[in-house]
Order: C-alpha cells, then sequence, then structure tokens
C-alpha cells in the first residue's frame, strides 16, 4: 500500500472543539500572541453550545443582591453531592460574572433588567435567581458572540475536520491528526500544546439531547493519549426531554420553562415532586405547594418549589412516576405551564420552546402542557486536569468544558455548564499559550504512528463483506440505553460489557461503501472507535461504584455512601487495557468546608 | 403513514442527479429523519449535513420541493398522501457532495463586516441598556446562519459576479445588529454602500418569507439601513448634522 498522504498546519496551540470552551480558548491563546488553529467538527458556530437554552449562572446579584461566589460555590457543590473537585468549583463560582460581562463587551446582548443590567432568572438547584439569559436561547447568543470575536483575532480556523489521534514526542503532546469531511483527505497539525474542548459523549445513548457531534471524541482521545479520566459513571439525564412524537425523542425541553413557572404533573394531575423530596435537599425545598408558590416572589422567607430540584432527582422521580403507571400517553409525565403563566409571558420567555412544540408536536404550550421524559444530556466525567491551568496528566494537553471532569462532581446545575465553558475555557487558552511559549524549540513527530492511524482509517474501503456501521451505532445506543441507563444493576452492567466488547469486535471488520468525499458512513465507522471506548468507560467506573449518587443511580447499591464520597473512579489505559481505580479527592481547605456549616 | 417516495440529489458538481428512494415514515417524522433512514437503510454514503434536529443550529438547509427550508422543520405530514418530494442542495453555493454545499462565501463576508466598536461604561463601570433598546437587535441575534435568505437572493443566486461585493441579507441583519446595538460607536454607511453592496437588494423580501427564525430582514433590517444610507449622504442632512451634532461620519 502506497504512504497515504497528508497535509500539516503548524500552531503553537491548537484546540480542538468550536463550542464556548473552545473559542473562548481560541481567543484567550491568541491574545496572548501566540499563533492559534482552531479546529472545529461542523462548520463554525454550529456546535453543541448553540443548543444550550436557559442560561449562564454567574453571582452578579443584579436581581438578588444577597447572591455572591461563596453562594454559588455551596449550590454547585451541594449539585454535585459534593464530588466536586472544590478548587474548580470555587474558581467557576468566582469567575463567572467577570466572564458573564466580558461577553457583554464582545456584544452579547442578555435579557435586561427594570435598572438596564443583566437579568437572572432561576433554575433548579440554585438559590437564587442567577442564570444570565436571552429568552430561551442563550447559547446562540454565547456561540454567536464569541463566534464573531474570534473572527478577528488571526485564529486560523480548520472547519470540517475531524481528529482522529492525538499525537506525542515523547511524554508530551505534539499535535493532533485527522481528516477533512468535505474531501476525506488527511491533515496532521503540529502543536506545542492542545486544548480539548470536544464536548461530550451523548450520542452513545438512544434517547439524548446530544447531536451527531457527540461521540466522546475528546474523551477517548485524550486516554488513548496517556491521560486519566475521572467520573465517568455520571452521566446526567436531563428531566424534561421531548417524548412525542417519536421522531423527536430526547430533544430538549428547557429547565427555563420550571425556573418560569411550570410544574410537573402526573396523569391524576398531581404535582408529584413533593413526593420526592430527598432527605439531602429538605431543609431548602419547599413541602408544600402554599410555600413553593411564595418563593417564586420571596426567596427569603420560602424555600425552594422541589420542581427545581437539582436535574438528578427530578429525571429519577419522573423515572419512578412513569413506573408506578402515573405516566402521560406516551410515556412521560406533564409539564404545565400554560395554566399557569400568561400566554405573552410564555411567547416571550421560551420563544424557541414555544417555535419547537408547534412545529414538531402540534402542541401550542400556551394552552396546553408538555408531555416531557428523561433524555441523556450531559456527562460530568471527563479528562483529569489541574484546577487552576486545566492541564491534563499528559505535559502540553489542557481539556475545558464537557469533555474535562471534576468541575461538577457527580452532577451538574443547569446554567452552570456555559459559566464552565467560559471561565475554564479562558484558563485553558491561557494555560495552553504560557506552556507553548516556555516550551520553545519544536515538537517531533512520529511519522510512522501518523501513517498508521491514516491507513487504519481508510481499511473500511477495501473490506469487502464486513456490516454497515449504522447498524452498528444503533446497537450500541440501545445497549447504553437499556443496561447503562438512569437505573444501573451489576448484572446489566455486565452484560453491557460483554456487548461492548463484541461490538468493538465488529466495529473492526465494518465496511463503508463510496469514496472518500464527505462520507457519513465512512465517518460514523471512524467515530465508532470513540464511541465504543467512551461506552466501555463508563460502564467500567459505572460498574466500580457500588453506592448512588448525582447522575450514577444503583438499583443494587440504592444509597449514597460516605465512603464513596472521598474517592474519584479514574480511568487510565495501560498496556491495552483501561484501568479502573479509586483515588482520594483533593481536600476542600477549612474556610471552604465552613461555608457547609453555617445553614441547613 | 404511508411509505414515501423521495428523489434526492446525488452526486458532485457536474456529475450528479436524482435518485429515488422508497421510505417507510412514523408519525410526528420530519424530511430530516427520512433522510438519515435513507442513510441507514440503503444509502450509507448519503451526504448531508446536520447537527441539533431542532431548528436552532441552521445545518440542514435545503431545497425540498424547490423552497429553500431547514429540512429538520419539516414535517413529512405537510404533503400529500403518495406525492413525490424532492430534495435538493441549496443551490446559490458550490456543491460538495449530494446535499452538502460549500458555503464559505459566507464566512468569508461574516469577517469583512466591522466587529463592535464600544462606548466607555458608565461612571461605575458597568453598561446599563434598556430592554426597549435591546429588542430591536435582539431580533437579529436569533439568526440560526442555515444562510436560506442567501440562498433564496437573487442578487447571487443566478449571479456569481455579484458575489465579490455583495454581503446578502444575513450580514445586511449582522449590520443592522451592530449598528442598533446600544454599546456600538462604528458608523458602517460606506461599508454598507461599497462592500456589502446594499445598492444591489431591491427588496422583493425572498429573504424574509424563507427565514425559519421569522426574522423580518426586509422590513426591520435592509429598509432602515437604506433609508439611514440614504440620509448619511443627504447633504441637507449632513449640514444638519453639522451643526446639530449626532452620529459620527462615515469612516
Amino acid at each position: 500500500m502506497a504512504k497515504p498522504e497528508y497535509e500539516t498546519h503548524e500552531h503553537d496551540v491548537i484546540v480542538i472543539g468550536a463550542g464556548g470552551a473552545g473559542l473562548r480558548a481560541a481567543i484567550e491563546a491568541a491574545a496572548q500572541g501566540v499563533s492559534v488553529g482552531l479546529i472545529c467538527k461542523s462548520l463554525l458556530g454550529k456546535a453543541h453550545t448553540v443548543m444550550a437554552e436557559g442560561g449562564i449562572a454567574a453571582a452578579m446579584g443584579n436581581v438578588w443582591p444577597e447572591d455572591n461566589w461563596q453562594v454559588h460555590f455551596r449550590d454547585t457543590m451541594r449539585g454535585g453531592k459534593m464530588l466536586n473537585n472544590w478548587r474548580m468549583a470555587q474558581l467557576h463560582a468566582q469567575e463567572a460574572p467577570d466572564r458573564v460581562l466580558e461577553l457583554e463587551r464582545f456584544g452579547a446582548l442578555f435579557d435586561r433588567t427594570k435598572d438596564g443590567l443583566i437579568s437572572q432568572r432561576d433554575f433548579g438547584g440554585h438559590r437564587y435567581a442567577r442564570l444570565a439569559h436571552v429568552g430561551d436561547r442563550t447559547g446562540l447568543e454565547m456561540i454567536r458572540t464569541l463566534q464573531y470575536h474570534a473572527i478577528h483575532q488571526g485564529i486560523d480556523v480548520y472547519m470540517e475536520c475531524k481528529v482522529e489521534r492525538l499525537l506525542k514526542d515523547g511524554d508530551r503532546v505534539a499535535g493532533a491528526f485527522g481528516y477533512w469531511r468535505n474531501t476525506g483527505q488527511f491533515v496532521m497539525f503540529k502543536a506545542k500544546a492542545v486544548v480539548l474542548a470536544t464536548g461530550g459523549i451523548g450520542k452513545a445513548w438512544k434517547i439524548t439531547s446530544n447531536s451527531w457531534e457527540y461521540t466522546g471524541d475528546g474523551h477517548a482521545t485524550a486516554l488513548w493519549a496517556g491521560a486519566d479520566l475521572i467520573d465517568m459513571e455520571f452521566v446526567q439525564f436531563h428531566p424534561t426531554g421531548m417524548v412525542w412524537p417519536p421522531s423527536v425523542r430526547g430533544i430538549l425541553v428547557t429547565e427555563s420553562v420550571r425556573g418560569d413557572g411550570g410544574t410537573l404533573k402526573n396523569n391524576q394531575g398531581e404535582r408529584f415532586m413533593f413526593n420526592y423530596i430527598p432527605e439531602f435537599f429538605k431543609g431548602e425545598t419547599a413541602d408544600n405547594i402554599e410555600e413553593a408558590e411564595r418563593w417564586y416572589a420571596d426567596k427569603k422567607n420560602n424555600r425552594r418549589t422541589p420542581d427545581l430540584l437539582p436535574r438528578d432527582e427530578v429525571a429519577r422521580a419522573i423515572n419512578s412516576e412513569v413506573k408506578a403507571g402515573r405516566g402521560s400517553p406516551h410515556g412521560g409525565v406533564f409539564l404545565d405551564i400554560c395554566t399557569r403563566r400568561p400566554a405573552d409571558y410564555i411567547r416571550k420567555r421560551l420563544p424557541s420552546m414555544y417555535h419547537q412544540f408547534k412545529e414538531l408536536a402540534n402542541v401550542d404550550i400556551t394552552r396546553e402542557p408538555m408531555e416531557v421524559g428523561p433524555t441523556c444530556h450531559y456527562v460530568m466525567g471527563g479528562v483529569r486536569v489541574d484546577a487552576d491551568s486545566t492541564q491534563a496528566t499528559v505535559a502540553g494537553l489542557f481539556a475545558a468544558g464537557e469533555v474535562a471532569g471534576g468541575m461538577h462532581g457527580s452532577n451538574r446545575l443547569g446554567g452552570n455548564s456555559l459559566s464552565d465553558l467560559l471561565v475554564f475555557g479562558r484558563r485553558a487558552g491561557l494555560h495552553a499559550a504560557l506552556y507553548a511559549k516556555n516550551l520553545g524549540g519544536t515538537v517531533t513527530i512520529d511519522r510512522a504512528e501518523v501513517e498508521s492511524v491514516a491507513r487504519a482509517a481508510l481499511e473500511p474501503f477495501s473490506r469487502s463483506g464486513g456490516e454497515n456501521p449504522y447498524a452498528i451505532q444503533a446497537e450500541l445506543q440501545e445497549t447504553m440505553h437499556t443496561l447503562v441507563g438512569i437505573i444501573r444493576t451489576e448484572a446489566e452492567m455486565r452484560q453491557a460489557l460483554a456487548k461492548i466488547e463484541t461490538l468493538k469486535e465488529r466495529a473492526r471488520k465494518v465496511r463503508v461503501e463510496g469514496g472518500r468525499v464527505y462520507n457519513p458512513g465512512w465517518h460514523i465507522a471512524l467515530d465508532l472507535q470513540s464511541l465504543l471506548t467512551v461506552a466501555e468507560c463508563t460502564t467500567l467506573a459505572a460498574l466500580e461504584r457500588k453506592e448512588s449518587r448525582g447522575g450514577h443511580t444503583r438499583d443494587d447499591h440504592p444509597y449514597t455512601d460516605d465512603t464513596w464520597g472521598k474517592v474519584n473512579v479514574v480511568l487510565r489505559l495501560r498496556d491495552g487495557r483501561v484501568q479502573v481505580s479509586r483515588e482520594p479527592l483533593p481536600e476542600m481547605p477549612a474556610e471552604l468546608r465552613a461555608l457547609f456549616q453555617e445553614r441547613k | 403513514m404511508p411509505p414515501a417516495t423521495l428523489k434526492v440529489f446525488r452526486g458532485q458538481a457536474a456529475q450528479g442527479d436524482f435518485r429515488e428512494y422508497r421510505v417507510d415514515v412514523d408519525e410526528g417524522m420530519v424530511v430530516l429523519d427520512v433522510i438519515h433512514r435513507i442513510q441507514a437503510t440503503q444509502a450509507p454514503d448519503l451526504a448531508c449535513r446536520w447537527n441539533c434536529k431542532a431548528g436552532k443550529c441552521g445545518s440542514c438547509s435545503a431545497e425540498v420541493n424547490g423552497k429553500p427550508r431547514l429540512m429538520c422543520m419539516t414535517r413529512m405530514d405537510i404533503f400529500e398522501p403518495g406525492e413525490t418530494i424532492s430534495v435538493a442542495p441549496i443551490r446559490t453555493f458550490p456543491l460538495i457532495r449530494d446535499l452538502v454545499t460549500d458555503v464559505s462565501y459566507n464566512y468569508v463576508k461574516a469577517r469583512e463586516v466591522p466587529p463592535l466598536r464600544l462606548r466607555p461604561p458608565d461612571a461605575d463601570g458597568k453598561y446599563r441598556m434598556m430592554q426597549e433598546d435591546v429588542d430591536r437587535p435582539q431580533e437579529f441575534h436569533k439568526c440560526i446562519e442555515c444562510f436560506l435568505c442567501q440562498d433564496v437572493c437573487h442578487v447571487i443566486r443566478d449571479h456569481e459576479e455579484h458575489k465579490p461585493a455583495f454581503a446578502g441579507p444575513r450580514f445586511f441583519i449582522k449590520i443592522a445588529g451592530l449598528d442598533m446595538h446600544p454599546l456600538d460607536t462604528l458608523n458602517r454607511t460606506e461599508f454598507v454602500r461599497r462592500q456589502a453592496g446594499i445598492g444591489l437588494c431591491n427588496i422583493t423580501k425572498c429573504c424574509t418569507e424563507v427565514c425559519p427564525e421569522h426574522i423580518h430582514i426586509t422590513d426591520n433590517g435592509i429598509i432602515p439601513m437604506k433609508e439611514r444610507m440614504a440620509d448619511d449622504f443627504d447633504p441637507i442632512v449632513w449640514l444638519l448634522r453639522k451643526f446639530r451634532g449626532g452620529r459620527p461620519e462615515p469612516a
């Protein structure tokens, strides 16, 4: 076989992924005066951030002056059931307000308060109304703002380019290798530092709010390059995805519906969330309708409605209601805002929800309740990073956003993702640039390694026999959905691991029709490598953690166990196998610990 | 629902043609679902772009029965039973393959638009903007960059020669959004006239009709900009402004 050809680009820093974290990282790295390449799997501005709806959590205190970073920090840690990396949660809470104001200076137009400041809305698990927002299309505003700022900063953008492998020079990172989706030709990026900002892994599940892009490329390439992953057992099922019609199943229904006054009801018309208030949140959650109703206007003297418990709690509650036969006709529950808020208010605050239900489900949400149910939404786990610099356990590799682990512990609060992207995107870009500057010299690439990756990528074209990659993808999604979903057991997860092994075997023999130019069948065949890897990682970590916490619920270990609250499950690749270990969490300093004793 | 018949454009550049597929259709399906089903069962290499499947990212633009639309927001039950549905790539941009086109023109134009030039903050370091002042530019910020307005715009749809000096409706509202931004201080009139070529637009409103976000591109974006441009080059208005003060001069 002839040597595969590829083009080469060289930068000080490459950023893989151009959602909120990647764009913010690229902007910051460019501001440090280094040469930056920004690689995105889709067209610029189409990354998953565009679908974020509710808002950016930041304790700016525009609506509730009582709010501050300590309260936000506390909410975040409690939402993550104390498994978060405390330093990440602290930096996040402290820096989020500045990052939001900076976005405003880049041109973002947030909804305003009466005084002309940035308005903030209620969301699950947040003590005060804290989410800076633009109707229910905050992610669109964020990505467009960053995108139009970035294109004037001298960053080279490589669109529709998929990274297959990270490259190394000895122990440190040296670049990345991939292909152009529109030509199928290979491309190599030589770089002193690499920022991963590739998002999540949700495409491994059948019912998901995630797009085709979310195949865990960053998680998998980091693992293959020798980096540690943590917390991979924690997968967030967003409580409210669309359930009907079947073709839209899983599409997100923003938490803002509940933040803006919507409530969940079962088929008896009962506000069932009052029956699911866990001990952990009793102190801050209203246990009767009257108090919950008063809370919207008076947060000082009332506790929050249980409709706005953290997402893991609400998703489990919906799951239980449906199993008990109290679900809606299509296997969800009802989300009602039409009887609670005026039609004009709904259309103004939730325009894209109004549009989405009207066009896709023939439901007018100003007149009828929505039917909703859990949908795979977000992975809390990811690349293990240093909190301040975002550097992974491999030198020169940085990670920010969903691909990084630790920030959200076992469960992420709504609104904390967009702020995470900005805070740690900026930090990743800054520290990657500093690292590249300090490194000096150049990095060396192992050409033989590059060529072997290229040859392997082309193999599916030359196989006779073999399977259609779409079938393998669909089987994996079904497997993860039924065996490693919201509620898990050891027996089912063992079954899932065995199934993943056979799917890996079948994926090695996959066959692709057609040529290399924009061939989705081939793209899926290649994405299967990372998708199967992250599916295996999640299952292995979930088997290891014998307790229930946040986005990991075990039917065979239904309680939260304090000893498990002190460790992360860590995965690393050694000798071609994924090793699982338990390692202690970083210990929180006393002055931060005190924040959790003040009030219950 | 009965199976549907789709004629989908297949091929590259000059050597493409429509190919017919019979596909099972379930309740609630949109055209994009049917395209995905064709990929999974009949034509794994059928090229199409998509991301969010909820009308938020603007990736799956195509011409369905000749009309520019988002495939993810086009329900199959709007068609007559038995009707053959044609799905073609958007025509204004060079074809890459099947339903995928090279939309890099739009990214070139995006870069040409002079960015926000920020005014200084209030004395306390904050920026204050009233909701009623933000409402107008927020309409333009709803744009999902599906480029359907660019596709349908007759100035460039059949006139490749206009592309170098014409930004197109997407970027007219981008500019309008900047001009109406309460914090912006830059005058883009000269840019709009020369590089963006707004004079070529003769307000046929085709762009407004196809906008999936229902942005009033023509009425709220293009027409006010044309009026302002006329003002900026009107010698009497110019003189008045000289004496009374007002918006800065064109750059």
